[in-house]
């Protein structure tokens, strides 16, 4: 224990303790310091007077302005959803094709089909819808399931193999090597005859064997020239575009095993003017297709 | 004798119990946990056994002084080369998983990715490095400012070979994946209750050592170093309150669930910072700072009213992390408004620090373990500023989410926790191991330094890849739709990502430094080396100035 002394350097007096060699000063408070604190105790008081804040039996207090979270969402969301009524109403009205014919429907379907394929689509087709292995690329001009607005906005609003959809896009390759129906070295002779008719190898005599095996085991959903069938969802193998990779390898593994890519059926999450506006956006994208040329009916187009 | 028979008989039933639980485990990684519990017990049944002065033992290898009779420091010591030791494995594991956000094909299989390293990093760093440096710099403090030894020594040694078996369990639990899932207590029911048993004893030893001080007043160091480990204890204790699937198993359910879970969990959140993270280290603060500068506590007045401003503010200012969550409003606005006024009782404790220099502020340009301390102190003000800003509801609106939380974080705890930790680390060494100096002061300027730069190179890029997230996440265009999606914010931010390494891996260079400095120091060497703000001295001018007439003489 010492007592207390004035400290040289400071001028002020020491409390009078000391605990192993460590004295205290007598300093007071600093004024800042406090008239600070007192002001961020006012303002508390404040705020919790004008928000709601006090817990009581039954709720709480509700605050002097009335404001909720809740509440402050329903009006900024309100306030959006009335800017967008008059074009969501007129998108909903419009058919389709003919979005297309309108220069401002058009622009705004395509604006709000690229803000919502920046939520919903980004994560599997990427942020530049380029795609990616076993996610389709939609800004080129070969499609899986058809590439006019219709049949893009089928895709979107029921999706690729969901069972609990019944207009779900559904096919089923056969996992023709890993099941038996053909023996390894003949999942060969498929591949070589795959790589010839898509140019990458020049014909051989294996591939004449796989060009055999090809007729009486894939032609019926790829086609006999393999230039595909979107009405199956059967890929066209004569170009250089691959979803799951056209090496060698990445063909063995597609036709020993298989693959069942899957697409949510946004339909059943989506309200239908944004799927309407998502077709619209991935039409226009590059790669969108004119309407079926034999559609004979122009005046009464499909209703969705 | 007797002792004797009843600690190995303690033993080898912990020993059996072990065995017994990796034979009928029903997961394989708490089969491994329990092979680590039997491991230990057989370490503690052979030291018991063989019957050696052990603490003579570790003296030898660690090159300790023997005991003067005066002061317990073996407990210290060993708690010194842990934080070191665990400082060392967190700051490297930080600045991989930093290398793994920026580039993320450094994740590494079922062990090595970013999912099970990140908790791995957070607990090295707060439990186990801050952990240690608390248990040691308090037992160190609380004996100084008491003049009394430690109460219960054979309970002390205790707390820190059981704290080091809680980190080695919960570590290991992490690579194997066993967690609970909540942020900071991610360590499962069993090891959550070895944890409990440690702390009470840490307590006891504590508040025994207060009950048998010498002095007539509780010096303020302890005011806090006993808040910190009654609320730690109180914290732990309710947020883990859980039920196991099986006895024999490593997983369990929490008791809370839904908004009643996430508001408990970040009222542990939030209160481990304010306890173990500020409270604590306001511990180490007031008593380091007044001996280093060698000056008294700049005042009395404030340290009471900061004390308990703060102790009492803290407790509630948790639901600032649920903004905008499923939280009731009324709870939201009373976890803004407790932070709001936190504010200044958390300055209290920067001014009591920064003004007790007063009278001694040259010491800055001379003695590098006070610029540690400043800058400690500094960093702490400004990470307890910008906390009360970020609880703000419509600033929170912006930051929650982002970078800036991270930033805001590392600011606190590198800056503060880890400065304030390496000062007292340089000031305990060569008093601890009866060294004359440290080995290098210049090796401590150059600690300052790299790590100085290393939290600014963080903090700003945090700071900035935060806010350009937030503003990128609220861009509306023209049309009134989101501008950005998610990926464009992350794209955005990796050159952010990049420099946060950087200013990892120069943080971590600044613990080598101190590792080798404190390693030598250790083993009694002294660098050779020109004292720091050694002012020039001209012999030839050292003279007074003689009148003209005498010189022609």
């Amino acid at each position: 224990m010492s007592e207390k002394r004035i400290d040289e350097p400071t001028g002020t007096s020491t409390v009078g303790h000391e605990w192993d060699g460590i004295e205290e000063l007598d300093t007071p408070l600093p004024r800042w310091w406090l008239l600070t604190f007192y002001a961020c105790i006012v303002f508390s008081i404040g705020y919790v007077v004008v928000y709601p804040a006090i817990p009581m039996v039954h709720g709480a207090t509700a605050g002097l302005w009335g404001w909720t979270s809740r509440g402050t969402l329903t009006t900024e969301m309100r306030a959006e959803q009335a800017k967008h009524a008059t074009i969501k109403a007129a998108l909903l009205a419009t058919p389709l094709d003919a979005i297309d014919g309108d220069a401002h429907l058009r622009h705004e379907a395509i604006e709000g089909g690229k803000a919502a394929f920046r939520i919903h689509c980004t994560t599997c087709h990427g942020a530049g819808a380029a795609g990616g292995k076993g996610y389709p690329n939609l800004n080129d001009d070969d499609w899986l399931w058809g590439g006019d607005v219709d049949a893009i906005h089928a895709t979107i609003a029921h999706g690729v193999r969901q069972s609990a959809d019944t207009a779900s896009r559904m096919s089923q390759m056969p996992a023709f090597g890993s099941t038996g129906i053909l023996k390894p070295a003949e999942v060969q002779d498929v591949v070589s005859y795959v790589r010839s008719i898509s140019k990458q190898d020049a014909p051989d005599a294996a591939s004449a064997r796989g060009a055999t095996l090809f007729t009486a085991n894939c032609a019926v959903c790829h086609g006999p020239d393999g230039k595909g069938n979107r009405t199956l969802g059967a890929p066209n193998l004569s170009d250089s575009i691959w979803l799951y990779g056209g090496d060698r390898a990445s063909l063995t593994e597609t036709v020993t095993n298989a693959h069942y890519g899957q697409m949510p059926n946004w339909g059943a999450q989506l309200d239908p003017v944004t799927v309407k506006m998502l077709a619209v956006y991935v039409h226009s994208l590059g790669g969108g297709e004119k309407a079926a040329a034999p559609a004979p009916a122009p005046v009464a187009p499909a209703a969705k | 004798m007797e002792s004797v028979l009843t600690r190995a008989g303690l033993w080898f039933a912990a020993l059996v119990l072990a065995l017994l639980a990796v034979a009928g485990a029903v997961d394989t990684p708490f089969a491994i946990q329990m092979g680590i519990v039997a491991v230990a017990a057989c370490l503690g049944l052979w030291f018991t056994l063989r019957q050696p002065d052990y603490d003579a033992i570790a003296r030898g290898i660690l090159r300790a002084p023997a005991d003067q009779g005066r002061y317990d420091d073996d407990v210290i010591r060993w708690g010194v080369i842990a934080t070191v030791f665990w400082g060392m494995a967190g700051f490297l594991v930080g600045v991989l998983i930093a290398a793994q956000l920026a580039w993320p094909l450094l994740n590494m299989g079922e062990f090595g990715n970013f999912g099970r390293l990140r908790p791995l990093h957070t607990s090295a760093v707060i439990f186990a490095f801050g952990g240690n440096a608390l248990i040691a710099t308090s037992f160190y403090v609380v004996q100084r400012t008491c003049r009394a030894r430690l109460a219960f020594p054979g309970l002390a040694r205790f707390v820190f070979w059981g704290y080091q078996l809680f980190i080695v369990l919960a570590a290991t639990g992490y690579l194997l994946g066993i967690t609970q899932g909540k942020e900071y207590a991610e360590p499962e029911w069993y090891v959550d209750i070895w944890l409990t048993v440690v702390w009470v004893s840490y307590l006891a030893v504590f508040v025994g050592t207060l009950a048998r001080r010498s002095e007539p007043h509780i010096y303020v160091a302890n005011w806090f170093y006993l808040s910190f480990i009654l609320t730690v204890a109180m914290l732990h204790l309710v947020n883990n309150v859980s039920l196991p699937v099986s006895w024999l198993g490593s997983r369990s359910f929490s008791a809370y669930a839904g908004v009643q879970g996430a508001l408990i969990q970040w009222w542990y959140g939030h209160n481990a910072v304010g306890f173990f993270l500020t409270a604590g280290f306001l511990g180490m603060m007031y008593y380091f700072v007044p001996k280093q500068a060698e000056r008294p506590v700049y005042s009395y007045r404030l340290s009471i009213i900061h004390f308990w401003a703060l102790i009492f503010l803290y407790i509630w200012a948790g639901p600032h992390h649920l903004h905008y969550t499923a939280l009731p409003d009324w709870a939201q606005t009373l976890g803004m408004v407790f932070s709001v006024m936190l504010w200044m009782p958390s300055w209290g404790g920067m001014i009591n620090g920064l003004m007790t220099l007063n009278g001694a502020w040259d010491k800055i340009r001379t003695d590098p373990i006070i610029r540690l301390m400043v800058a400690a102190l500094a960093f702490y003000g400004m990470s307890t500023f910008e906390g009360p800003l970020m609880s703000v509801k419509s600033v929170n609106a912006l930051s929650h989410y982002t970078n800036w939380t991270i930033g805001h974080v590392h600011s606190g705890a590198l800056g503060w926790n880890g400065m304030i930790t390496f000062s007292a680390l340089y000031y305990l060494t060569p008093r601890l191991w009866n060294r004359e100096r440290l080995y290098s002061l210049r090796m401590v300027n150059w600690h300052f330094w790299t790590a100085t730069i290393g939290i600014v190179f963080y903090a700003a890029s945090m700071w900035v890849a935060g806010l350009t997230q937030g503003l990128m996440w609220r861009e509306y265009g023209a049309d009134g739709y989101l501008v950005y999606s998610f990926a464009d914010a992350v794209a955005a931010i990796h050159p952010m990502y990049a420099l946060r390494v950087v200013g990892g891996l120069l943080y971590l260079s600044g613990a080598v430094i101190m590792t080798i400095n404190i390693w030598r120091t250790i083993l009694g060497h002294s660098r050779e080396e020109t004292p720091l703000g050694q002012p020039a001295f001209d012999p030839a001018k050292d003279r007074p100035l003689l009148p003209a007439t005498l010189i022609a003489h």
